[in-house]
């Protein structure tokens, strides 16, 4: 398969934004995660996905330093996550949520201002978050997450409570964001079609406790035409990983 | 409108059954005397309503002040919330009518000790019902700001204190309606004015209708307070 290859090892002199090497994470009696090796290089974009239950929050929380390991180490570059539900302040405007972390830098929420209008929000700044649709609140979501000016992305399902049509419209969207501000990216979903169609590489977890059974490179350029036969190939070979 | 209409028709039923039920005057006055004894003594019932008025919100601020605190501090620390919490607690075990008293014996029979007896059973509600909000704010909200390297301070003017407002709120209403009857007890245990005290001289003078127009003022109070709460809820707490 001419798209799929094995990920190589980042060129020498590169150094990984994130590295996870030989990570357990127990949770009394249930372990999450175990014997995890995991490496992404600064710029990279990795997509994880896993049944439900293998401990990809669990490691998205381990990259931000919300959790330590029980056993191995994690190292990584300062991260911000993007948490499952938007989790937007619901008494604050889409102005003030994105611009909380600006705040909490002691800076005026002014500077979120100019992003409103590149990432396709002028005109809702005064709104509340339950005054926007589903799409909409993730976009606020997401400047907050790049507000907080921090070198790692950790998105944790960022869509999954979307309708088909506006999760691929949102895909898109981030994908053009994400292209004008690069940053290193662990995108963690359910939808293979969306690690496909996003990531430069697709992590595959197993069932709990959660190890990294396959690591496969998707080759095609960004923006990705998501019935191409390439990206249709590696979405295969994902979805066979993922029945193994 | 529709409680106005209830209250409309209790009225009337009231009304019918004083007048064709026999039930001596004294006993139950129908609403119209009531309202007849409210506006001859209205100056009198005035003087008494400012002076309770004075009283709970007085005490209702005091309660605010150490209900507010104290569920900050049972929030912050551990330690706070093992050895303050019980105390909270205990303090409503309290019998009012007992201890009024002795702090009317102790502090005089000025303002003081009504104060300090609405404050002490309204500052209760407060106190549970912001430390319960405080510890329902969002969990994930919580965990992003961590991520935007937040102090504990900033989690808590952040998050945990804009989510808590609508809790402390409730606990307000709910400390608002007590308020009044605390004033009242306190003002019964000792005192020279008041509604309460009024209450307790109307009755052994058979001006049971005066009485009832008292209870009426309270009543209206307890309402005035109480919707200036949910205009402050509707007006800063619109999202929930």
């Amino acid at each position: 398969m001419p798209s799929t290859l094995e990920a190589p090892m980042s060129p020498p002199g590169v150094k990984d934004a994130v590295t996870f090497s030989g990570v357990a994470r127990r949770f009394g009696a249930i372990a999450a995660l175990r014997d995890l090796d995991l490496r992404v290089a600064r710029g990279e974009l990795v997509a994880v996905v896993g049944p439900s239950g293998c401990g990809k929050s669990t490691l998205l929380e381990l990259v931000c330093g919300l959790q330590e390991p029980d056993a191995g180490t994690v190292t990584a570059q300062p991260a911000v996550l993007m948490p499952q539900r938007d989790a937007l302040l619901p008494w604050a405007s889409a102005l003030d949520n994105a611009a909380l972390p600006l705040r909490i830098r002691g800076r005026s929420r002014e500077g979120a201002r100019p992003l409103f209008a590149r990432f396709g929000l002028e005109g809702f700044e005064r709104a509340r978050p339950h005054e926007l649709s589903g799409g909409m609140r993730q976009r606020v979501a997401f400047l907050r997450t790049l507000l907080a000016d921090k070198p790692v992305l950790a998105l944790d399902e960022p869509f999954a409570a979307l309708d088909a049509l506006t999760r691929a419209e949102m895909q898109e969207w981030l994908d053009a964001a994400l292209r004008e501000e690069p940053r290193t990216t662990l995108l963690v979903t359910h939808d293979v079609e969306e690690a496909v169609v996003l990531g430069d590489r697709v992590i595959v977890l197993s069932p709990r406790p959660g190890r990294v059974v396959a690591d496969l490179r998707v080759a095609p350029a960004r923006p990705r035409d998501r019935t191409s036969p390439e990206v249709q190939a590696v979405r295969a070979a994902v979805l066979a990983e993922l029945r193994r | 409108m529709r409680a106005l209409l209830l209250a409309v028709l209790l009225l009337a039923a009231w009304e019918l059954y004083a007048g064709v039920g026999g039930v001596d005057a004294l006993i139950l006055p129908a609403p119209t005397e009531i309202a007849e004894a409210g506006w001859r003594d209205r100056a009198l019932l005035w003087d008494n309503l400012v002076v309770t008025a004075g009283e709970v919100v007085l005490g209702l601020l005091a309660a605010t002040v150490v209900g507010l605190g104290s569920a900050v501090a049972i929030h912050f620390s551990r330690t706070m919330r093992k050895a303050a919490y019980p105390l909270v607690v205990a303090s409503q075990t309290v019998p009012i009518p007992i201890v009024a008293p002795l702090l009317i014996a102790w502090f005089g029979f000025g303002v003081a000790p009504k104060v300090l007896i609405v404050a002490l059973i309204c500052f209760f509600p407060i106190t549970v019902a912001t430390v319960d909000a405080l510890r329902r704010a969002d969990p994930e909200a919580r965990k992003l700001v961590r991520t935007f390297d937040a102090t504990r301070a900033q989690v808590f003017r952040f998050v945990e204190a804009p989510a808590a407002l609508p809790g402390a709120l409730s606990g307000a209403k709910v400390a608002v309606a007590i308020a009044l009857i605390g004033a009242v007890f306190a003002e019964q245990a000792g005192s020279s004015e008041g509604l309460g005290h009024l209450l307790l001289q109307a009755v052994p003078q058979l001006e049971t209708a005066r009485a009832y127009a008292a209870v009426v003022l309270l009543s209206a109070l307890a309402l005035l307070l109480f919707g200036g709460l949910s205009l402050i809820q509707r007006r800063f707490v619109r999202w929930s």
